[in-house]
Protein backbone atom coordinates (compact mmCIF):
# COMPACT_ATOMS: atom_id res chain seq x y z
CA UNK A 1 0.00 0.00 0.00
CA UNK A 2 1.55 3.44 -0.87
CA UNK A 3 2.09 6.30 1.37
CA UNK A 4 0.27 9.23 1.76
CA UNK A 5 1.30 12.49 3.54
CA UNK A 6 0.28 16.04 4.87
CA UNK A 7 3.06 18.41 5.30
CA UNK A 8 2.00 21.62 7.83
CA UNK A 9 3.98 24.91 9.60
CA UNK A 10 5.44 24.38 12.68
CA UNK A 11 3.50 26.76 14.45
CA UNK A 12 1.02 27.35 17.40
CA UNK A 13 -1.87 27.08 15.11
CA UNK A 14 -1.11 23.39 14.13
CA UNK A 15 -0.13 21.50 17.31
CA UNK A 16 -3.92 20.59 18.21
CA UNK A 17 -4.14 19.54 14.21
CA UNK A 18 -1.13 17.31 14.25
CA UNK A 19 -2.36 16.04 18.04
CA UNK A 20 -5.72 15.38 16.78
CA UNK A 21 -4.16 13.54 13.43
CA UNK A 22 -2.04 11.07 16.21
CA UNK A 23 -5.03 10.62 17.77
CA UNK A 24 -7.25 9.36 15.39
CA UNK A 25 -3.98 7.87 12.66
CA UNK A 26 -2.14 5.49 15.20
CA UNK A 27 -0.39 4.14 12.47
CA UNK A 28 0.80 7.52 11.18
CA UNK A 29 4.95 8.52 11.58
CA UNK A 30 5.32 12.11 12.30
CA UNK A 31 8.40 14.01 11.02
CA UNK A 32 9.16 17.27 12.78
CA UNK A 33 11.58 18.98 10.31
CA UNK A 34 12.97 22.27 10.43
CA UNK A 35 9.40 24.81 10.39
CA UNK A 36 7.61 21.87 9.17
CA UNK A 37 6.09 19.05 10.50
CA UNK A 38 4.95 15.86 8.03
CA UNK A 39 2.82 13.12 8.53
CA UNK A 40 3.47 10.02 6.63
CA UNK A 41 0.36 7.05 6.85
CA UNK A 42 0.06 4.13 4.67
CA UNK A 43 -2.60 4.10 2.37
CA UNK A 44 -5.09 6.42 4.02
CA UNK A 45 -5.58 9.12 6.51
CA UNK A 46 -8.33 11.24 8.34
CA UNK A 47 -8.39 14.55 9.87
CA UNK A 48 -11.45 14.56 11.83
CA UNK A 49 -12.74 18.52 12.57
CA UNK A 50 -14.33 16.75 15.87
CA UNK A 51 -10.99 15.52 17.49
CA UNK A 52 -9.02 19.06 16.56
CA UNK A 53 -11.76 20.90 18.30
CA UNK A 54 -11.09 18.77 21.50
CA UNK A 55 -7.45 19.61 21.21
CA UNK A 56 -8.00 23.13 20.51
CA UNK A 57 -10.83 23.94 22.91
CA UNK A 58 -12.78 25.80 20.56
CA UNK A 59 -14.91 25.62 17.05
CA UNK A 60 -12.80 24.46 13.95
CA UNK A 61 -13.59 24.95 10.19
CA UNK A 62 -11.95 22.42 8.46
CA UNK A 63 -11.04 24.65 5.80
CA UNK A 64 -8.68 26.86 8.23
CA UNK A 65 -6.44 24.03 7.58
CA UNK A 66 -4.97 25.96 4.11
CA UNK A 67 -3.57 28.59 5.89
CA UNK A 68 -1.19 26.65 7.33
CA UNK A 69 -1.00 23.70 4.90
CA UNK A 70 2.54 23.22 2.94
CA UNK A 71 2.03 19.75 0.76
CA UNK A 72 -0.36 16.60 0.56
CA UNK A 73 -0.57 13.30 -1.36
CA UNK A 74 -3.27 11.21 -2.65
CA UNK A 75 -6.89 12.02 -3.42
CA UNK A 76 -8.19 14.60 -0.86
CA UNK A 77 -12.14 13.95 0.45
CA UNK A 78 -13.45 16.62 2.22
CA UNK A 79 -16.56 17.59 3.81
CA UNK A 80 -17.69 19.50 6.79
CA UNK A 81 -16.20 16.57 9.38
CA UNK A 82 -13.76 15.33 7.57
CA UNK A 83 -11.05 15.58 5.13
CA UNK A 84 -9.52 12.03 4.01
CA UNK A 85 -6.52 11.09 2.34
CA UNK A 86 -6.08 8.07 0.30
CA UNK A 87 -4.48 6.00 -2.50
CA UNK A 88 -7.06 3.48 -4.47
CA UNK A 89 -4.25 0.82 -5.27
CA UNK B 1 -31.14 11.49 22.97
CA UNK B 2 -29.75 14.57 21.05
CA UNK B 3 -32.29 17.17 19.04
CA UNK B 4 -31.45 17.58 15.85
CA UNK B 5 -31.51 21.18 15.29
CA UNK B 6 -31.16 22.81 12.07
CA UNK B 7 -28.18 24.09 11.27
CA UNK B 8 -27.64 28.15 10.38
CA UNK B 9 -25.13 27.67 8.51
CA UNK B 10 -24.88 26.05 5.04
CA UNK B 11 -22.84 22.69 4.72
CA UNK B 12 -19.65 22.61 2.30
CA UNK B 13 -21.55 20.76 -0.29
CA UNK B 14 -24.44 23.04 -0.47
CA UNK B 15 -22.06 26.12 -0.52
CA UNK B 16 -19.96 24.77 -3.02
CA UNK B 17 -22.78 24.08 -5.35
CA UNK B 18 -24.45 27.53 -5.03
CA UNK B 19 -21.46 29.80 -5.27
CA UNK B 20 -20.04 27.56 -8.17
CA UNK B 21 -22.29 25.43 -10.39
CA UNK B 22 -25.37 28.49 -9.49
CA UNK B 23 -23.21 30.91 -11.27
CA UNK B 24 -22.77 29.38 -14.77
CA UNK B 25 -25.54 29.99 -17.21
CA UNK B 26 -26.52 28.59 -20.57
CA UNK B 27 -25.51 31.14 -23.46
CA UNK B 28 -28.81 32.44 -25.22
CA UNK B 29 -27.34 34.92 -27.95
CA UNK B 30 -23.75 33.04 -29.03
CA UNK B 31 -23.28 29.29 -29.27
CA UNK B 32 -21.07 26.83 -26.92
CA UNK B 33 -18.58 26.86 -29.72
CA UNK B 34 -18.57 30.32 -30.03
CA UNK B 35 -17.67 30.90 -26.43
CA UNK B 36 -15.36 28.31 -26.18
CA UNK B 37 -13.82 28.09 -29.39
CA UNK B 38 -10.50 26.48 -28.20
CA UNK B 39 -12.11 23.40 -26.63
CA UNK B 40 -12.21 20.76 -29.83
CA UNK B 41 -8.48 21.36 -31.33
CA UNK B 42 -6.35 19.24 -29.05
CA UNK B 43 -8.77 16.47 -29.62
CA UNK B 44 -9.23 15.89 -25.66
CA UNK B 45 -13.56 14.76 -25.45
CA UNK B 46 -15.49 15.83 -22.61
CA UNK B 47 -19.01 15.26 -22.22
CA UNK B 48 -19.99 16.38 -18.93
CA UNK B 49 -18.53 19.36 -17.33
CA UNK B 50 -20.16 19.03 -14.05
CA UNK B 51 -18.49 15.66 -13.16
CA UNK B 52 -15.69 17.93 -12.02
CA UNK B 53 -15.52 18.00 -8.63
CA UNK B 54 -13.10 20.47 -6.26
CA UNK B 55 -12.57 17.99 -3.40
CA UNK B 56 -11.86 20.55 -1.20
CA UNK B 57 -14.85 22.58 -2.09
CA UNK B 58 -12.98 25.95 -1.94
CA UNK B 59 -16.03 28.87 -2.46
CA UNK B 60 -14.88 32.55 -3.15
CA UNK B 61 -15.63 33.77 0.08
CA UNK B 62 -13.73 31.61 1.52
CA UNK B 63 -11.04 31.51 -0.19
CA UNK B 64 -10.84 35.84 0.04
CA UNK B 65 -11.06 34.94 3.90
CA UNK B 66 -8.07 32.69 4.08
CA UNK B 67 -5.99 34.54 1.46
CA UNK B 68 -5.77 37.64 3.36
CA UNK B 69 -5.41 36.04 6.92
CA UNK B 70 -1.94 34.24 5.01
CA UNK B 71 -0.91 37.77 3.98
CA UNK B 72 -1.29 39.42 7.01
CA UNK B 73 1.20 36.54 8.24
CA UNK B 74 3.20 37.25 5.65
CA UNK B 75 3.40 40.90 6.25
CA UNK B 76 4.04 40.59 9.75
CA UNK B 77 6.94 38.36 9.33
CA UNK B 78 8.52 40.56 6.58
CA UNK B 79 8.07 43.70 8.26
CA UNK B 80 9.95 41.70 11.34
CA UNK B 81 12.68 40.80 8.99
CA UNK B 82 13.11 43.82 7.79
CA UNK B 83 13.28 45.90 10.97
CA UNK B 84 15.57 43.69 12.64
CA UNK B 85 18.36 43.31 9.66
CA UNK B 86 17.23 39.80 9.03
CA UNK B 87 19.55 39.82 6.31
CA UNK B 88 22.50 39.29 9.00
CA UNK B 89 21.11 36.19 10.03
CA UNK B 90 21.47 34.28 7.45
CA UNK B 91 24.33 31.11 7.74
CA UNK B 92 26.88 32.60 4.59
CA UNK B 93 25.93 35.50 1.99
CA UNK B 94 26.93 32.41 -0.56
CA UNK B 95 22.99 31.20 -0.06
CA UNK B 96 22.04 34.31 -1.81
CA UNK B 97 23.19 33.01 -5.09
CA UNK B 98 20.24 30.45 -4.53
CA UNK B 99 17.51 33.29 -4.12
CA UNK B 100 18.97 35.34 -7.03
CA UNK B 101 18.33 32.60 -9.17
CA UNK B 102 14.49 31.84 -7.02
CA UNK B 103 14.12 35.63 -8.22
CA UNK B 104 15.26 36.00 -11.84
CA UNK B 105 13.77 32.49 -13.37
CA UNK B 106 11.33 31.07 -10.14
CA UNK B 107 9.22 34.39 -9.16
CA UNK B 108 8.56 35.70 -13.37
CA UNK B 109 7.34 31.66 -13.80
CA UNK B 110 4.78 32.08 -11.07
CA UNK B 111 3.89 35.35 -12.82
CA UNK B 112 3.40 33.20 -16.26
CA UNK B 113 1.15 30.50 -14.17
CA UNK B 114 -0.88 32.99 -13.26
CA UNK B 115 -1.44 34.33 -16.96
CA UNK B 116 -1.57 30.65 -18.29
CA UNK B 117 -4.71 30.28 -15.62
CA UNK B 118 -6.53 33.29 -16.49
CA UNK B 119 -6.61 31.98 -19.73
CA UNK B 120 -7.50 28.42 -19.16
CA UNK B 121 -10.47 29.79 -16.79
CA UNK B 122 -11.80 32.05 -19.40
CA UNK B 123 -11.85 28.86 -21.74
CA UNK B 124 -12.93 25.89 -20.11
CA UNK B 125 -16.76 25.76 -20.43
CA UNK B 126 -17.23 24.28 -16.69
CA UNK B 127 -18.04 26.21 -13.96
CA UNK B 128 -16.08 24.12 -11.08
CA UNK B 129 -12.59 24.72 -13.47
CA UNK B 130 -13.57 28.34 -14.05
CA UNK B 131 -13.71 29.09 -10.63
CA UNK B 132 -10.81 26.78 -9.33
CA UNK B 133 -8.88 27.93 -12.23
CA UNK B 134 -9.51 31.77 -11.28
CA UNK B 135 -8.64 30.97 -7.69
CA UNK B 136 -5.37 29.47 -8.98
CA UNK B 137 -4.68 32.89 -10.94
CA UNK B 138 -5.23 34.98 -8.33
CA UNK B 139 -2.59 32.71 -6.06
CA UNK B 140 0.12 32.39 -8.72
CA UNK B 141 -0.01 36.37 -9.06
CA UNK B 142 -0.08 36.63 -5.12
CA UNK B 143 3.49 34.52 -5.17
CA UNK B 144 5.23 36.26 -7.63
CA UNK B 145 3.91 39.48 -5.95
CA UNK B 146 5.36 38.48 -2.45
CA UNK B 147 8.15 36.42 -3.55
CA UNK B 148 9.59 39.84 -5.37
CA UNK B 149 8.73 41.76 -1.87
CA UNK B 150 10.16 39.74 0.13
CA UNK B 151 13.41 39.42 -1.60
CA UNK B 152 13.69 43.22 -2.30
CA UNK B 153 14.78 43.12 1.27
CA UNK B 154 18.14 41.16 0.07
CA UNK B 155 18.06 44.25 -2.74
CA UNK B 156 19.53 46.96 -0.38
CA UNK B 157 22.66 45.17 0.35
CA UNK B 158 23.77 42.95 -2.20
CA UNK B 159 24.26 42.58 -5.71
CA UNK B 160 22.59 40.47 -8.32
CA UNK B 161 18.87 41.08 -7.27
CA UNK B 162 18.56 44.69 -8.72
CA UNK B 163 17.68 43.50 -12.75
CA UNK B 164 15.90 40.51 -11.71
CA UNK B 165 13.34 41.63 -15.04
CA UNK B 166 15.58 42.22 -17.54
CA UNK B 167 17.17 39.46 -17.02
CA UNK B 168 14.01 37.25 -17.15
CA UNK B 169 13.76 38.61 -20.61
CA UNK B 170 17.37 38.58 -21.65
CA UNK B 171 20.12 36.36 -19.64
CA UNK B 172 20.96 33.37 -21.01
CA UNK B 173 19.94 30.51 -18.28
CA UNK B 174 16.72 32.12 -17.30
CA UNK B 175 15.23 31.44 -20.86
CA UNK B 176 15.31 27.85 -19.50
CA UNK B 177 12.45 28.76 -17.19
CA UNK B 178 11.21 31.03 -19.36
CA UNK B 179 11.00 28.90 -22.49
CA UNK B 180 9.30 26.23 -20.26
CA UNK B 181 6.50 28.61 -19.67
CA UNK B 182 5.88 29.96 -22.70
CA UNK B 183 5.96 26.50 -24.12
CA UNK B 184 2.79 25.49 -21.40
CA UNK B 185 1.36 28.76 -22.38
CA UNK B 186 0.90 29.06 -25.90
CA UNK B 187 -0.05 25.12 -25.91
CA UNK B 188 -4.14 24.23 -25.71
CA UNK B 189 -6.03 24.88 -22.42
CA UNK B 190 -5.77 21.16 -21.72
CA UNK B 191 -2.12 20.49 -22.48
CA UNK B 192 -1.59 23.26 -20.10
CA UNK B 193 -3.42 21.97 -17.48
CA UNK B 194 -1.88 18.81 -17.74
CA UNK B 195 1.82 20.63 -17.78
CA UNK B 196 1.45 23.04 -15.25
CA UNK B 197 -1.87 21.72 -12.93
CA UNK B 198 -0.12 18.45 -13.15
CA UNK B 199 3.38 17.57 -14.18
CA UNK B 200 4.57 20.48 -12.39
CA UNK B 201 2.26 20.77 -9.41
CA UNK B 202 1.31 17.73 -8.72
CA UNK B 203 4.56 15.60 -9.83
CA UNK B 204 7.93 18.52 -9.42
CA UNK B 205 6.77 21.17 -7.46
CA UNK B 206 7.04 19.19 -3.81
CA UNK B 207 10.84 19.23 -4.97
CA UNK B 208 11.11 23.09 -5.50
CA UNK B 209 9.33 24.25 -2.68
CA UNK B 210 9.51 21.61 0.42
CA UNK B 211 13.42 20.70 0.43
CA UNK B 212 14.26 24.52 -0.72
CA UNK B 213 11.80 25.82 2.00
CA UNK B 214 13.39 24.30 4.78
CA UNK B 215 16.63 24.82 3.43
CA UNK B 216 15.89 28.49 3.69
CA UNK B 217 14.90 27.54 7.49
CA UNK B 218 17.97 26.03 8.32
CA UNK B 219 19.96 28.95 6.42
CA UNK B 220 18.59 31.84 8.52
CA UNK B 221 16.53 33.57 6.15
CA UNK B 222 12.91 34.39 7.89
CA UNK B 223 11.78 36.25 4.15
CA UNK B 224 11.83 33.14 2.10
CA UNK B 225 10.84 30.74 4.61
CA UNK B 226 8.03 32.72 4.64
CA UNK B 227 7.28 34.01 1.26
CA UNK B 228 8.23 29.81 0.51
CA UNK B 229 5.60 28.44 3.09
CA UNK B 230 2.49 31.01 1.91
CA UNK B 231 2.88 30.44 -1.31
CA UNK B 232 3.04 26.38 -0.55
CA UNK B 233 -0.16 26.52 1.40
CA UNK B 234 -1.66 27.14 -2.18
CA UNK B 235 0.31 24.54 -3.42
CA UNK B 236 -1.76 21.75 -1.92
CA UNK B 237 -4.62 23.29 -3.39
CA UNK B 238 -3.31 23.36 -6.33
CA UNK B 239 -2.00 19.77 -6.39
CA UNK B 240 -5.19 18.39 -5.87
CA UNK B 241 -6.31 20.74 -8.83
CA UNK B 242 -4.02 19.01 -10.74
CA UNK B 243 -5.00 15.61 -9.61
CA UNK B 244 -8.75 16.04 -10.45
CA UNK B 245 -7.64 16.98 -14.00
CA UNK B 246 -6.47 14.37 -14.79
CA UNK B 247 -8.59 12.03 -13.39
CA UNK B 248 -11.80 14.47 -15.00
CA UNK B 249 -10.37 13.93 -18.56
CA UNK B 250 -9.11 10.44 -18.20
CA UNK B 251 -13.17 9.21 -16.81
CA UNK B 252 -14.60 11.44 -19.76
CA UNK B 253 -13.57 9.65 -22.67
CA UNK B 254 -10.96 6.69 -23.10
CA UNK B 255 -10.15 8.50 -26.72
CA UNK B 256 -8.26 10.20 -23.86
CA UNK B 257 -5.71 8.52 -22.67
CA UNK B 258 -3.17 8.49 -25.62
CA UNK B 259 -3.40 11.99 -25.43
CA UNK B 260 -2.56 12.43 -21.88
CA UNK B 261 0.44 10.27 -21.84
CA UNK B 262 2.32 11.99 -24.46
CA UNK B 263 1.60 15.02 -22.57
CA UNK B 264 2.78 13.63 -19.68
CA UNK B 265 5.81 11.99 -21.12
CA UNK B 266 6.65 15.35 -22.71
CA UNK B 267 5.92 17.49 -19.27
CA UNK B 268 7.57 15.22 -16.67
CA UNK B 269 10.83 15.51 -19.01
CA UNK B 270 10.62 19.66 -19.40
CA UNK B 271 9.64 19.70 -15.61
CA UNK B 272 12.75 17.92 -14.67
CA UNK B 273 14.83 19.30 -16.74
CA UNK B 274 13.39 22.84 -15.23
CA UNK B 275 14.10 21.71 -11.75
CA UNK B 276 17.64 20.14 -12.41
CA UNK B 277 19.11 23.71 -10.87
CA UNK B 278 17.65 22.83 -7.54
CA UNK B 279 19.68 19.96 -6.81
CA UNK B 280 22.78 22.18 -7.33
CA UNK B 281 20.80 24.61 -4.62
CA UNK B 282 20.55 22.01 -2.42
CA UNK B 283 23.41 19.95 -2.84
CA UNK B 284 26.14 23.08 -3.35
CA UNK B 285 24.53 26.48 -2.96
CA UNK B 286 22.44 26.24 0.74
CA UNK B 287 25.80 26.88 3.01
CA UNK B 288 23.61 24.59 6.15
CA UNK B 289 22.21 21.92 3.98
CA UNK B 290 18.47 20.11 5.00
CA UNK B 291 18.97 16.59 2.95
CA UNK B 292 20.37 16.17 -0.59
CA UNK B 293 19.24 16.15 -4.04
CA UNK B 294 19.10 12.15 -4.08
CA UNK B 295 17.68 12.05 -0.38
CA UNK B 296 14.59 14.92 -1.78
CA UNK B 297 14.33 12.89 -5.23
CA UNK B 298 13.76 9.42 -3.33
CA UNK B 299 11.25 11.03 -0.85
CA UNK B 300 9.30 12.98 -3.41
CA UNK B 301 10.19 11.48 -7.02
CA UNK B 302 10.24 7.81 -6.08
CA UNK B 303 8.17 7.04 -3.23
CA UNK B 304 5.00 10.30 -4.17
CA UNK B 305 5.50 9.91 -7.44
CA UNK B 306 5.86 6.31 -7.76
CA UNK B 307 2.53 5.71 -5.62
CA UNK B 308 0.87 8.65 -7.73
CA UNK B 309 1.29 6.31 -10.90
CA UNK B 310 0.64 3.12 -8.85
CA UNK B 311 -3.11 5.08 -8.56
CA UNK B 312 -3.10 5.81 -12.35
CA UNK B 313 -2.40 2.73 -13.41
CA UNK B 314 -6.16 2.29 -13.17
CA UNK B 315 -6.48 4.27 -15.71
CA UNK B 316 -4.18 2.55 -18.41
CA UNK B 317 -1.74 5.45 -17.62
CA UNK B 318 2.01 4.32 -17.36
CA UNK B 319 4.87 6.16 -15.54
CA UNK B 320 6.53 9.21 -17.96
CA UNK B 321 8.53 8.03 -20.86
CA UNK B 322 12.06 9.53 -18.89
CA UNK B 323 10.87 8.84 -15.62
CA UNK B 324 14.33 5.75 -15.62
CA UNK B 325 16.49 8.18 -17.86
CA UNK B 326 15.85 10.57 -14.43
CA UNK B 327 16.99 8.40 -11.92
CA UNK B 328 19.73 7.71 -13.66
CA UNK B 329 20.79 11.28 -13.41
CA UNK B 330 19.87 11.67 -10.05
CA UNK B 331 23.03 10.94 -8.93
CA UNK B 332 24.97 13.18 -11.13
CA UNK B 333 22.97 16.28 -11.90
CA UNK B 334 24.11 18.67 -9.51
CA UNK B 335 27.16 18.07 -9.78
CA UNK B 336 27.58 19.07 -13.58
CA UNK B 337 25.32 21.56 -12.94
CA UNK B 338 27.65 23.47 -10.36
CA UNK B 339 30.60 22.68 -13.23
CA UNK B 340 28.87 24.35 -15.64
CA UNK B 341 27.93 27.55 -13.08
CA UNK B 342 31.30 27.46 -11.86
CA UNK B 343 33.08 28.07 -15.40
CA UNK B 344 30.73 30.52 -16.82
CA UNK B 345 30.32 32.14 -13.92
CA UNK B 346 31.62 36.13 -15.93
CA UNK B 347 27.89 35.42 -17.36
CA UNK B 348 25.60 34.54 -14.25
CA UNK B 349 24.08 37.65 -12.23
CA UNK B 350 24.87 35.17 -8.74
CA UNK B 351 28.45 33.67 -7.46
CA UNK B 352 29.39 30.48 -7.89
CA UNK B 353 32.18 28.76 -5.84
CA UNK B 354 34.43 26.03 -5.56
CA UNK B 355 33.58 23.50 -2.94
CA UNK B 356 35.45 23.45 -0.03
CA UNK B 357 37.12 20.23 1.70
CA UNK B 358 34.05 20.26 4.55
CA UNK B 359 31.51 20.71 1.36
CA UNK B 360 33.35 17.80 -0.55
CA UNK B 361 33.37 15.82 2.64
CA UNK B 362 29.90 15.76 2.36
CA UNK B 363 29.08 15.56 -1.01
CA UNK B 364 31.31 12.45 -0.90
CA UNK B 365 29.13 10.65 1.68
CA UNK B 366 25.70 11.93 0.53
CA UNK B 367 27.07 10.21 -3.14
CA UNK B 368 29.03 7.51 -2.45
CA UNK B 369 28.84 5.97 -5.81
CA UNK B 370 29.57 9.16 -7.83
CA UNK B 371 31.55 12.21 -6.24
CA UNK B 372 35.14 10.53 -5.69
CA UNK B 373 34.99 8.97 -8.58
CA UNK B 374 33.88 11.12 -10.80
CA UNK B 375 33.39 14.91 -9.35
CA UNK B 376 35.96 15.23 -6.72
CA UNK B 377 39.05 14.91 -8.99
CA UNK B 378 37.56 17.83 -11.34
CA UNK B 379 37.17 19.99 -8.57
CA UNK B 380 40.48 19.23 -6.83
CA UNK B 381 42.06 20.22 -10.07
CA UNK B 382 39.93 23.23 -10.44
CA UNK B 383 40.78 24.46 -7.22
CA UNK B 384 44.69 23.98 -8.09
CA UNK B 385 44.10 26.48 -10.81
CA UNK B 386 43.02 28.97 -8.30
CA UNK B 387 45.51 28.35 -5.89
CA UNK B 388 47.82 29.33 -9.25
CA UNK B 389 45.93 32.18 -9.79
CA UNK B 390 44.86 30.86 -12.95
CA UNK B 391 41.55 30.07 -12.19
CA UNK B 392 39.28 28.09 -14.88
CA UNK B 393 37.27 30.17 -16.55
CA UNK B 394 34.82 29.26 -19.58
CA UNK B 395 34.92 32.32 -22.16
CA UNK B 396 33.16 29.84 -24.60
CA UNK B 397 29.66 29.80 -25.82
CA UNK B 398 27.70 27.08 -24.18
CA UNK B 399 25.78 24.71 -26.71
CA UNK B 400 22.19 24.74 -25.74
CA UNK B 401 19.53 22.18 -26.37
CA UNK B 402 16.74 23.94 -28.56
CA UNK B 403 14.02 22.01 -26.43
CA UNK B 404 15.05 22.82 -22.43
CA UNK B 405 17.71 25.50 -23.57
CA UNK B 406 19.98 24.31 -20.73
CA UNK B 407 23.92 23.75 -21.84
CA UNK B 408 24.33 20.24 -22.83
CA UNK B 409 26.38 19.45 -20.01
CA UNK B 410 24.62 16.22 -19.18
CA UNK B 411 25.93 12.43 -19.58
CA UNK B 412 24.94 9.39 -21.07
CA UNK B 413 22.23 7.57 -18.85
CA UNK B 414 24.42 4.67 -18.68
CA UNK B 415 27.77 6.56 -19.50
CA UNK B 416 28.67 8.91 -16.90
CA UNK B 417 32.13 9.41 -18.54
CA UNK B 418 30.51 10.62 -22.13
CA UNK B 419 28.94 13.78 -22.72
CA UNK B 420 25.13 13.27 -23.75
CA UNK B 421 24.30 14.84 -27.53
CA UNK B 422 21.88 14.13 -29.65
CA UNK B 423 21.10 15.98 -33.51
CA UNK B 424 17.94 15.96 -35.41
CA UNK B 425 18.58 18.03 -39.03
CA UNK B 426 14.87 19.53 -39.84
CA UNK B 427 13.92 21.39 -42.79
CA UNK B 428 17.75 21.64 -43.39
CA UNK B 429 18.99 22.96 -39.97
CA UNK B 430 20.51 21.22 -37.50
CA UNK B 431 19.41 21.39 -34.05
CA UNK B 432 21.20 20.30 -30.85
CA UNK B 433 20.16 18.23 -27.74
CA UNK B 434 20.87 17.22 -24.43
CA UNK B 435 18.91 14.24 -23.96
CA UNK B 436 16.40 11.50 -25.33
CA UNK B 437 13.91 12.96 -24.12
CA UNK B 438 14.70 16.80 -25.28
CA UNK B 439 15.30 15.29 -28.58
CA UNK B 440 11.52 13.43 -29.06
CA UNK B 441 9.77 16.68 -27.35
CA UNK B 442 11.83 18.39 -30.30
CA UNK B 443 10.68 15.68 -32.92
CA UNK B 444 7.14 15.63 -31.70
CA UNK B 445 6.60 19.24 -32.11
CA UNK B 446 9.60 20.58 -34.62
CA UNK B 447 7.35 23.70 -35.93
CA UNK B 448 6.72 24.77 -32.39
CA UNK B 449 10.25 24.43 -31.34
CA UNK B 450 12.38 25.50 -33.96
CA UNK B 451 10.52 29.50 -33.29
CA UNK B 452 12.73 28.93 -29.62
CA UNK B 453 14.19 31.85 -29.05
CA UNK B 454 18.03 31.14 -28.16
CA UNK B 455 20.25 33.23 -26.04
CA UNK B 456 23.19 32.70 -27.93
CA UNK B 457 21.85 33.29 -31.48
CA UNK B 458 21.06 36.79 -29.73
CA UNK B 459 24.72 37.81 -29.08
CA UNK B 460 25.64 37.71 -32.56
CA UNK B 461 22.31 40.06 -33.39
CA UNK B 462 21.42 43.51 -32.80
CA UNK B 463 21.71 45.04 -30.23
CA UNK B 464 25.07 43.06 -28.85
CA UNK B 465 26.83 41.75 -31.95
CA UNK B 466 28.72 39.82 -30.17
CA UNK B 467 30.51 41.96 -27.92
CA UNK B 468 30.66 41.04 -24.33
CA UNK B 469 30.91 44.51 -22.48
CA UNK B 470 27.42 45.34 -24.80
CA UNK B 471 26.04 42.05 -23.72
CA UNK B 472 26.77 43.00 -20.15
CA UNK B 473 24.88 46.20 -20.29
CA UNK B 474 22.02 44.66 -21.90
CA UNK B 475 21.11 42.04 -19.67
CA UNK B 476 21.81 44.59 -16.69
CA UNK B 477 24.75 42.52 -15.51
CA UNK B 478 27.61 44.86 -13.40
CA UNK B 479 30.74 43.22 -14.38
CA UNK B 480 32.43 42.54 -11.03
CA UNK B 481 29.97 42.67 -8.92
CA UNK B 482 27.07 40.49 -9.79
CA UNK B 483 29.10 37.59 -11.08
CA UNK B 484 31.99 35.76 -10.97
CA UNK B 485 33.78 33.45 -7.85
CA UNK B 486 31.81 33.94 -4.52
CA UNK B 487 35.48 34.49 -3.10
CA UNK B 488 36.26 38.35 -3.04
CA UNK B 489 33.03 39.18 -4.22
CA UNK B 490 31.53 42.39 -2.61
CA UNK B 491 29.10 40.14 -1.61
CA UNK B 492 31.19 38.02 0.96
CA UNK B 493 33.03 41.17 1.89
CA UNK B 494 29.78 43.38 3.33
CA UNK B 495 28.47 40.62 4.52
CA UNK B 496 31.20 39.56 6.66
CA UNK B 497 31.59 42.91 7.43
CA UNK B 498 28.44 44.04 8.62
CA UNK B 499 28.02 41.00 10.60
CA UNK B 500 30.96 41.90 12.23
CA UNK B 501 29.25 45.62 12.98
CA UNK B 502 25.87 44.19 14.06
CA UNK B 503 27.60 41.49 16.74
CA UNK B 504 30.69 43.69 18.20
CA UNK B 505 30.87 47.40 19.26
CA UNK B 506 33.63 48.25 16.83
Amino acid sequence: MSTVFIALQANEETRPIIEAIEIDNPQAVVHRQPAMVKIDAQGRLVIRRATIEEQLGRDFDLQEIHINLISLTGHVVEDDETLTLSWND
Amino acid sequence: MDMKVTKKKLGLKDKYKLMTRDLGWEPSYHSKDELYPYMNYEGIKIHDWDKWEDPFRLTMDAYWKYQAEKERKFYAIIDAHAQNNGHLNLTDARYLSALKIFLQAISPGEYAAHRGFARVGREFPGVGPQVACQMQAIDEIRHAQTQIHAMSNYNRYYNGFHAFADQRDRIWYTSVARSFFDDAMSAGPFEFMIAIGFSFEYVLTNLLFVPFMSGAAYNGDMATVTFGFSAQSDEARHMTLGLEVIKFILEQDPDNLPIVQNWIDKWFWRGFRVLGLVSTMMDYMLPKRVMSWREAWDIYGVENGGALFKDLARYGIKPPKGWDDAEKAIDHMSHQFMLGLYQWSFGTAFHAWIPSDDDMRWLSAKYPDTFDQYYRPRWEHIKKLAAAGTPFKNYGLAKLCQTCQLPTVFTEPDDPTLTCHRETVYKGEKYHFCSDGCQHIFENEPEKYIQAWLPMPQLFQDPVNGDLGEWMKWVSLLDGKDNGDYAGSEDQKNFEAWRGLATTNQ
